[in-house]
């Protein structure tokens, strides 16, 4: 037992009460703020009205920034999921000169900030593809959001693969199916709750991602942080920007709600 | 008897079909499969990523053509020199390392309280509520939260109406400010593996430490403050980069003067991209310099 005195413990309590009141009091505000009628966030709030959720509901500014991110987010999260498991599967079932160094490799994007990695792919669109002609627009998007988001689906296909035992898959060529069919009805099933939850990993940290994007946004495309940046930018509007956030706090419920089903779902398996 | 044996064997034999040519070759190569596997990820890695970051690098060294404005291939270490030079970068600089510090200090300084009072004084319901709680603003978008701390500490804001109630005023839009609002986003980071090391804690310890007469402060000091040098290591690897890295924070509630290094990339970016690409070496830099010295306490390797 750690043996501390009443006052003790009351300082580490009042402490904790410090960080959560730090940690809550900021989202309560923004939720609070996007019922204020007025157009700049205050406190306390005169008066109350639902003026800039509908502002928001037919904004087609917020729709498009809406479709821009889930589009971006769902290639970027396909890309992360077949490159991120393909990486898990080599790095997790063979020993080989340089594995540190792949390791590495899938982890850099993540490790170095955003901003390098936004201003390197920018560099590179604008100074190598563009000359050449090619135009890659959108897709230079998905392409920078799904170098970041492979390491989300390799680690955690990565745990689970080191976890599993490779006989049941010798077993099964054993007993005759061949890679694809031992893939399909021994192995994948082993992974999926891991590969899921790398996905939706994957596809939460595209829909957030605000550094990168702004360097390798084409012109005149907002994804919805993007939107929430330039509408930060105008003081007029900060009460709209609270709409949104507060839109976005209650989603984030949704990715937690399904991690923890997950995390369920593995225990139960 | 011979026969059934061998009507067997043949029953397996057409059961189990052997021409599995694909399949086969590929169990007999190691190298192949392994080749298979690694192919897409590292054409992607290495020929996307590698190759920009290294296009930036060989940016760094060309010059800008005074008269036209566009860049030039070349070689020039002027780029790298202004760095060093320029009063204004070198503060730009030090200030975000003093940040990136203080935010890896903050967050430390109440991650420590809050997991020993997780994992040992508070009941294993409140535990759980604790624990959900901290996740929690994780998955609130980084943007919702700076929005959050903006108008938190705006003019007319929370904090300065609350604070005004006692006669005093809240910092305001600066430097403060801006290590307040990347400890409130990168918080976290530190608090889950703190509280994870102090949970894996043997109980064996603090009952030997009490029986041994330490007090309550004591034990902390001596026995879990040592034992928690790793996970403390592992989480300012996570609030000293991410820190580094940021400069919308500063952008939004740094007010004058509290530019960052991204800011200075992100501003010369299409101005001068050569030096834009100079300034992306120092938090590279610093990051990997902070990883060397973390790795060399053999941190990382123990979580």
């Amino acid at each position: 037992m750690l043996r501390l005195g009443r006052s003790s413990k009351i300082v580490l309590g009042v402490i904790v009460g410090i960080v959560l009141v730090f940690m809550y009091v900021p989202l309560a505000l923004v939720v609070l703020n996007a019922f204020n009628s007025s157009r700049i966030a205050s406190f306390p709030v005169t008066e109350f009205s639902l003026r800039w959720w509908e502002v928001a509901a037919v904004s087609e500014p917020i729709r498009a920034a809406v479709l821009n991110s889930v589009i971006v987010g769902l290639g970027a999260t396909v890309i992360a999921l077949i490159l991120g498991t393909l990486s898990a599967f080599a790095l997790s079932r063979f020993r080989f000169y340089g594995k540190q160094t792949v390791n590495l490799l899938i982890v850099l994007p993540i490790a170095l900030p955003g901003v390098v990695t936004g201003v390197a792919f920018s560099n590179t669109f604008n100074s190598i593809l563009e000359p050449a002609g090619i135009q890659i627009g959108y897709f230079g998007m998905i392409v920078a959001h799904a170098t970041f988001c492979i390491v989300m689906v390799f680690n955690n296909v990565f745990a689970r693969l080191r976890r599993m035992n490779p006989n049941l898959q010798e077993a099964s060529m054993d007993l005759g199916a061949g890679i694809g069919q031992t893939f399909r009805l021994v192995t994948f099933p082993q992974f999926r709750t891991a590969f899921a939850a790398g996905g939706l990993l994957a596809f939460a940290l595209s829909f957030d991602e605000v550094v990168v994007t702004i360097f390798t946004a084409p012109p005149g495309v907002d994804t919805l942080p993007l939107w929430i940046l330039n509408t930060m930018a105008r003081p007029n509007e900060g009460n709209l920007v609270n709409v949104v956030a507060t839109v976005l706090i209650l989603l984030s419920l949704i990715p937690v709600y399904i991690s923890q089903r997950l995390s369920r779902a593995e225990e139960d398996e | 008897m011979t026969t059934t044996a061998q009507n067997r064997a043949e029953r397996t034999a057409t059961a189990v079909p052997l021409h599995r040519p694909i399949s086969t070759a590929l169990h007999k190569r190691p190298r192949v499969r392994l080749g298979a596997l690694l192919a897409l990820p590292l054409t992607w890695l290495v020929g996307l990523y590698i190759f920009s970051l290294a296009l930036l690098l060989i940016t760094a060294f060309w010059l800008v053509d005074p008269f036209t404005s566009l860049v030039r291939p070349g070689f020039t270490l002027d780029n790298f020199a202004l760095l060093f030079s320029n009063p204004a970068y070198i503060s730009t600089s030090l200030r975000t390392l003093g940040i990136a510090l203080a935010v890896t200090a903050l967050s430390a300084a109440f991650a420590i309280p809050l997991g020993i009072f997780m994992a040992k004084i508070a009941s294993p319901w409140m535990r759980a509520v604790l624990a959900v709680a901290i996740t929690l603003p994780l998955w609130a978008g980084y943007l919702v939260k700076i929005v959050a701390m903006r108008i938190t500490f705006t003019e007319e804001g929370f904090f300065n109406t609350v604070a005004g109630a006692f006669g005093l005023s809240g910092p305001g839009f600066g430097i403060p400010t801006v290590i307040i609002t990347l400890t409130y986003l990168w918080f976290p980071y530190m608090a889950l593996p703190v509280y994870t090391a102090i949970r894996q804690i043997p109980v064996n310890l603090f009952d030997a430490s009490a029986d041994l007469g330490a007090s309550g402060w004591t034990t902390i000091r001596t026995v879990v403050m040592p034992l928690l040098t790793p996970a403390l290591i592992a989480g300012s690897v996570f609030t000293f980069s991410l820190s580094l890295g940021d400069y919308l924070a500063a952008r939004f509630v740094g007010g004058a003067n509290s530019q960052m290094i991204g800011s200075i990339i992100a501003s010369n970016i299409n101005l001068n991209p050569p030096v834009a690409a100079a300034f992306s070496v120092v938090p590279i830099a610093f990051v990997v310099i902070y990883l060397l010295v973390t790795r060399r306490t053999g941190a990382l390797e123990r979580m």
